[in-house]
């Protein structure tokens, strides 16, 4: 369907464009206004120039060593996550009943970790997982494994990840589900006839046909994990020491924590930025997937 | 649709890794203090309702919820409200800035809600709105009318144009259609795009945190606080946690077929 070219449609974006406006770029601008500055309290703002980002991206500094620090953790965490629950979400998505009620059944409870809010997500896998009251840490350490979420960093560690995938990889099959779900039955026929081996068909009938989604899942997750702040917060509190601290989890503790304004809008600032230019480029992946995908479904 | 060996086995393991944690909560919800610190037990060997007696006869516990319900539904409609007329137009018409407009928006999605506690802080306290539902209701706008425009732009798109160009030639005031004709044919879009609203302002705290103190205070918040205070009330937390998983569960069937494009933002 071609759209027309009509500018009068401005004003039936204009509302939405003046709510976002409002919530984005306005206190967009009060951060770039901080981190130009110092302050030392009582509302007495000093000209600092670029030196916060200076200090930002140093890491011999105190605050640059932090951010770096806090950037790395985030994006090991965002890697392993992602290389867990691609993979896995596909497997779930393909193990998914083929008719019945049991596939209501099945969707439904996957998507419950979806809804849940963030904070009793954290709640409840603080409560499974500790040693003296929760099953998870009661059954490991019944079984000889040293598990304490709170006083170990591997522990804390695994704890995040496995919550993270717990909460997530449904969305990830879910997804992919819906892909799989638009492949025609007579794919499947062709395939059978040609003989192709049940790895043939995933490799060169379902994952194709997953590719744009599995895209959109990718780009979730990653942007969702590289912002986590609520459920590593409820559950170890970015301990033990720093070592679950995340980008996020740093910035609330120097902004609203320290009220260090200079510092805080200088690091979001500089997160924001990281978070643009990934966006823009998946952006720019999915539109040149969508322009590629047109030409075929115009001859078939 | 073809699957995998083991199908079945997979399936059943993964949901079972599902279920359990939500089941060790709903445990713990019914099992009074003593139990659950003095013994491990897999259900409720004395069950007790003291949890839930206390959050619904004590003010500053449900309080928490009814504040909560505030601003969702605040926001839930604010965001479909000005996110119909977007999305017929991007729908329907090609503009100056569209695409622009479209990836603006994504950005914004995408945006960390940490970047925006501060001056989000700040902004609403200059203007008075500070503790009130509506600080957060609008704050949450930033991901939550960017996610109304997209559901709400499929489900119009699906609407044929000469429905548009039929009614026009009637005489239909533009208003008038999109109030007479156009909502009701995607009264389910409206309800989908309504549901997700809420289900992401249900679940978020950082912002909701931020932007009360006192009288505005969501559940999420009352139940991070309390924990510390009360010396660990296991069995209350779990409660309240049980409590705040009620509203998605409950609806959850309705809209099961619509929750991969709920959280694509409507891209699939």
């Amino acid at each position: 369907m071609d759209k027309t070219v009509n500018q009068k449609a401005w004003f039936l974006v204009l509302p939405v464009f003046l709510v976002v406006a409002f919530s984005a770029v306005l206190p967009l601008m009060t951060v770039v206004n901080y981190s130009m500055q110092d302050t030392f309290g009582n509302n007495q703002f000093f000209w600092n120039g670029v030196g916060w980002f200076k200090e930002l991206l140093d890491p011999s500094t105190d605050l640059g060593g932090r951010f770096l620090a806090s950037l790395g953790r985030n994006l090991f965490f965002s890697m392993v996550i992602l290389a867990i629950e691609v993979p896995l979400g596909i497997v779930v998505a393909l193990s998914m009943p083929r008719q019945g009620w049991t596939v209501a059944a099945c969707l439904v409870i996957l998507a419950l970790p979806l809804l849940i809010p963030w904070n009793v997500v954290g709640t409840i896998w603080q409560i499974f997982g500790r040693p003296d009251i929760g099953l998870l840490g009661y059954v490991l350490n019944h079984i000889g494994l040293d598990y304490n979420y709170v006083s170990n960093d591997i522990d804390a560690w695994v704890t995040v990840i496995v919550m993270d995938v717990w909460h997530w990889t449904s969305l990830v099959a879910l997804l992919c589900y819906a892909g799989l779900k638009s492949i025609p039955e007579a794919y499947y026929q062709a395939a059978q006839i040609d003989g192709a081996s049940r790895w043939a068909v995933f490799k060169a009938i379902q994952l194709p046909k997953m590719n744009r989604v599995l895209l959109i899942a990718v780009l979730l997750r990653f942007m969702d994990s590289f912002m986590i702040y609520t459920e590593p917060f409820v559950v170890t509190g970015g301990g033990p020491g720093n070592s679950t601290t995340f980008v996020s989890i740093e910035l609330v503790k120097i902004a609203l924590g320290q009220f260090d304004l200079g510092k805080a809008a200088a690091l979001s600032l500089v997160y924001n930025l990281i978070i643009l230019i990934v966006c823009w480029i998946f952006y720019t992946v999915m539109t040149n997937a969508g322009a590629e995908r047109k030409p075929q479904e115009g001859a078939a | 649709m073809h699957s995998i060996p083991g199908r079945r086995l997979i399936m059943g393991l993964f949901l079972i890794f599902l279920l359990l944690p939500i089941y060790w909560l709903v445990n713990m919800s019914f099992k009074t203090n003593a139990e659950i610190v003095s013994s491990m037990t897999l259900w409720p060997h004395t069950p007790t309702l003291q949890h839930y007696k206390r959050i619904f006869t004590d003010e500053s516990w449900y309080s928490g919820y009814i504040n909560s319900l505030e601003y969702v539904v605040l926001n839930t409609i604010i965001s479909i409200s000005v996110a119909l007329p977007a999305a017929y137009a991007f729908s329907r018409y090609r503009f100056l800035g569209d695409k622009h407009l479209f990836f603006w928006l994504l950005s914004n999605r995408m945006a960390p809600a940490a970047v925006y506690a501060l001056p989000f802080f700040n902004l609403y306290s200059a203007i008075g709105l500070f503790d009130t539902p509506w600080a957060v209701a609008l704050a949450h706008c930033i991901f939550n009318v960017p996610l109304a425009v997209w559901i709400l732009e499929g489900f119009v798109s699906g609407v044929p144009r000469e429905i548009d160009e039929t009614a026009f030639l009637d005489g239909y005031s533009f208003p008038r259609f999109f109030i007479k004709i156009l909502v009701p044919l995607i009264a389910s879009g409206i309800g989908v795009a309504a549901f997700f609203c809420f289900m992401f302002s249900w679940v978020e705290l950082l912002l909701a945190r931020t932007l009360t103190s006192v009288s505005a205070k969501p559940i999420a918040a009352i139940m991070t606080r309390t924990v510390s205070a009360a010396g660990m009330d296991w069995g209350l937390l779990a409660a309240a946690g049980v409590l705040t998983i009620i509203p998605g569960a409950l609806v959850i069937w309705f809209v099961r077929n619509y929750i991969a494009s709920g959280f694509a933002l409507g891209r699939v």
